[in-house]
């Protein structure tokens, strides 16, 4: 019944499929065949257990497993109906298509500026100068970043504190406009206030983008998420509207994981 | 069965003991540390002292003023039509010994050096109408009497010395001639540039072979090659060919280049690729180092809005390797700028007198010049030797600074 796809909930548009996905680390297998579609409206939550294979899941929706060479994937994943395991399947546009944050604030060392402008840049988006200027301000200002860097576009990106570099680093995935953004435990290195700014950023983000993000952090996934799916040892347990999984659970191990039987 | 454990005496006299033996230790530990530092300071220092005291002579030349009477001498040169055919048909060497006879003694042609005739040379060509008046002139002493004015010489010598100053015919100058000159075979004639220049000439072939070379070979293993069996082997080899004896890059150099490609012998270029051979290992080694240190949250994150793996290394990694690299090159560089026996093996230790004019010449190189001035019999060349250490010195320090403020231009923080 795993391998079935839990489309329980009433999607509104689906952006992305997956059906048995399993992923092989050299002999190791990581998941063990999943099942889900991530939908555009909603902002898609996996929780779980440390080792869980939520974050592995998570990079195999834009390739970025590719990266480890002992990797493997099997299966299909789908973006608008289209396989991006397919040969013919460009990576780096499927790439700046499904944008990624990472757990670690991770901007580039160079300014503010040019942190924003480089995606736009190697995908020639912008035409001119001033029109990159206006993709750079529209990002800043959509990242809740603009008033407090406005001033010190040249300053570089590195010197920002931890909150503001994780939010330069969502502005510099929405500088490509992206149509999906994998977001891996964003707040895992923030301190409580910057970590409510980014929750309050995901808010405003949603709809307009299709938001996946992976936490460990069960409250947050509450607050955040309109759909959760639980993982655990590298299979979907269970997937389904937020406060539906939360309040009423229909797997024992879901149940064990949020009343804080394991985790 | 287990005894109750006391609460720890910290104040106990085996604590006091211990405390005691650590403290002592740990002065001991500083104290040969700054042994060690002072002794390498003090060796540094002893060889600056000796190479400063015994080179800077080099740098200067003792001359004897001579008073020149053209319009008496046995110059036949028509003033109104001097050109480098007719000063080369004067017979001027004989002439400056007629004319330093003339006017010192009849010994006198010895005291000067054998290339005084070019100073009157260059005299007449730049003031034609010399030719007719009586002019002092300072030549360069010879050798003898160079060594005499300078430190301790011949007895003889000491007594001309003696003799001239009495007279107060002697000075000290700059040996401009030392600057500008190559080797030659007599100490007072010879000059560093010819070596400086294929020194220069070598270490650009050396450069502009090893660099793009080296950072292409560590870019390559470190971002696109997969790791077998194969790229395991090209690493071992890597790693021992920085540690291949230098001259046996010359032998190799000599049979490739020299035997089987029948590039010039003695040539910078020549010089250069065998250099290179050696520096590569060293740039690809440092190369690698520097790329592995990128962190990898940075190549995630190009990658994560959509550079492609060229885009990656070239906007990315590359930079924020450079000043690793660059280090990697200088400590190459500096070695090859100061090796020798790889370039005598490929014929560099010919006696080439001849400023080369391009990289196809033959040519000498620093090192190679003082070894070759070090072997040399005649006393004036002891100073020549550590004038030409000076340069060399002078040369890896404009070098080492100037790859350093690149380094530290190209330096960022993340």
């Amino acid at each position: 019944m795993m391998h079935e796809p839990q489309t329980l909930v009433p999607a509104t548009e689906t952006k992305m499929t997956a059906r048995d996905v399993k992923v092989f680390y050299g002999d190791k297998q990581a998941i063990k065949g999943v099942s889900i579609d991530v939908d555009m409206d909603n902002v898609t939550a996996f929780i779980g257990p440390s080792g869980c294979g939520k974050s592995t899941f998570l990079r195999t929706l834009n390739r970025m497993n590719d990266t480890v060479a002992s990797a493997r994937v099997e299966g299909t994943i789908t973006l608008d109906g289209e396989n991006i395991y397919a040969p013919t399947m460009d990576v780096v546009q499927l790439r700046a298509r499904v944008g990624m944050v990472f757990q670690k604030p991770n901007p580039f060392p160079k300014s503010i500026y040019e942190n924003i402008a480089y995606g736009p840049r190697i995908h020639g988006l912008a035409h001119g100068k001033a029109d990159l200027d206006v993709i750079v301000e529209k990002s800043l200002r959509r990242a809740g970043l603009w008033d407090e860097v406005k001033d010190r576009l040249q300053d570089s990106g590195t010197a920002l504190s931890g909150g503001q570099q994780q939010r330069l680093c969502i502005g510099r995935a929405i500088a490509v406009e992206p149509e999906v953004i994998l977001m891996d435990e964003p707040c895992s290195a923030l301190d409580p206030i910057a970590t409510a700014k980014i929750e309050e950023l995901i808010h405003e983000l949603r709809g307009r983008y299709a938001i996946v993000i992976v936490t460990h952090n069960m409250q947050q996934a509450a607050r955040v998420s309109q759909r959760t799916a639980f993982f655990h040892l590298g299979e979907l347990v269970e997937y389904g509207v937020t406060s539906d999984i939360f309040t009423n659970p229909r797997q024992e191990r879901t149940k064990d994981y949020i009343t804080g039987r394991y985790g | 069965m287990t005894a109750k454990r006391l609460p720890t005496d910290w104040k106990s006299d085996v604590m006091r003991k211990r405390i005691a033996r650590r403290y002592a230790a740990e002065r001991r530990f500083k104290l040969a540390g700054l042994f060690a530092v002072l002794l390498s300071a003090a060796f540094l220092a002893f060889l600056l002292f000796t190479m400063l005291g015994n080179g800077l002579r080099g740098f200067t030349r003792t001359e004897i003023a001579v008073k020149v009477d053209f319009p008496a001498s046995p110059l036949l040169l028509d003033p109104n039509a001097i050109t480098d055919q007719s000063l080369a048909n004067a017979n001027l060497p004989m002439v400056t010994g007629e004319v330093v006879k003339r006017a010192l003694g009849p010994n006198a042609e010895e005291w000067v050096s054998p290339t005084a005739w070019t100073v009157l040379r260059d005299k007449i060509k730049a003031d034609p109408k010399i030719l007719s008046r009586t002019e002092t002139i300072s030549l360069p002493a010879s050798t003898a009497v160079d060594l005499a004015a300078k430190s301790n010489g011949s007895p003889e010598a000491e007594a001309t010395v003696t003799q001239l100053n009495k007279a107060g015919l002697l000075s000290t100058g700059i040996n401009w001639n030392f600057l500008s000159a190559s080797d030659g075979t007599d100490p007072t004639q010879v000059g560093i540039w010819g070596a400086f220049k294929g020194s220069l000439l070598t270490m650009l072939v050396t450069l502009a072979l090893s660099f793009p070379i080296g950072v292409a070979t560590a870019l390559y293993l470190e971002e696109y090659a997969r790791k077998n069996w194969l790229t395991d082997i090209i690493e071992v080899s890597i790693n021992n060919l920085a540690a291949v004896p230098s001259i046996i890059f010359g032998l190799l150099g000599l049979s490739i280049f020299l035997n089987f490609l029948h590039l010039p012998r003695s040539a910078a270029l020549v010089g250069g690729m065998t250099l290179a051979l050696m520096t590569m290992p060293v740039i690809v080694i440092a190369g690698r180092n520097a790329i592995k240190s990128v962190p990898p949250s940075i190549r995630d994150a190009a990658l994560g809005i959509g550079a492609s793996p060229v885009q990656v290394v070239f906007h990315h990694v590359l930079p924020l390797a450079l000043p690793g690299i660059l280090t990697g090159t200088i400590i190459g560089m500096a070695r090859a700028l100061g090796e020798t026996a790889p370039l005598l093996m490929i014929g560099m230790r010919a006696f080439i007198a001849t400023p080369p004019g391009g990289i196809t010449d033959p040519a000498t190189v620093l090192p190679v010049q003082i070894f070759l001035w070090s072997d040399e019999v005649s006393k004036g060349f002891v100073e020549k030797t550590s004038a030409a250490i000076i340069v060399l010195l002078v040369f890896l320090l404009a070098m080492n600074g100037l790859a350093i403020y690149l380094r530290n231009k190209f330096e960022k923080r993340w």
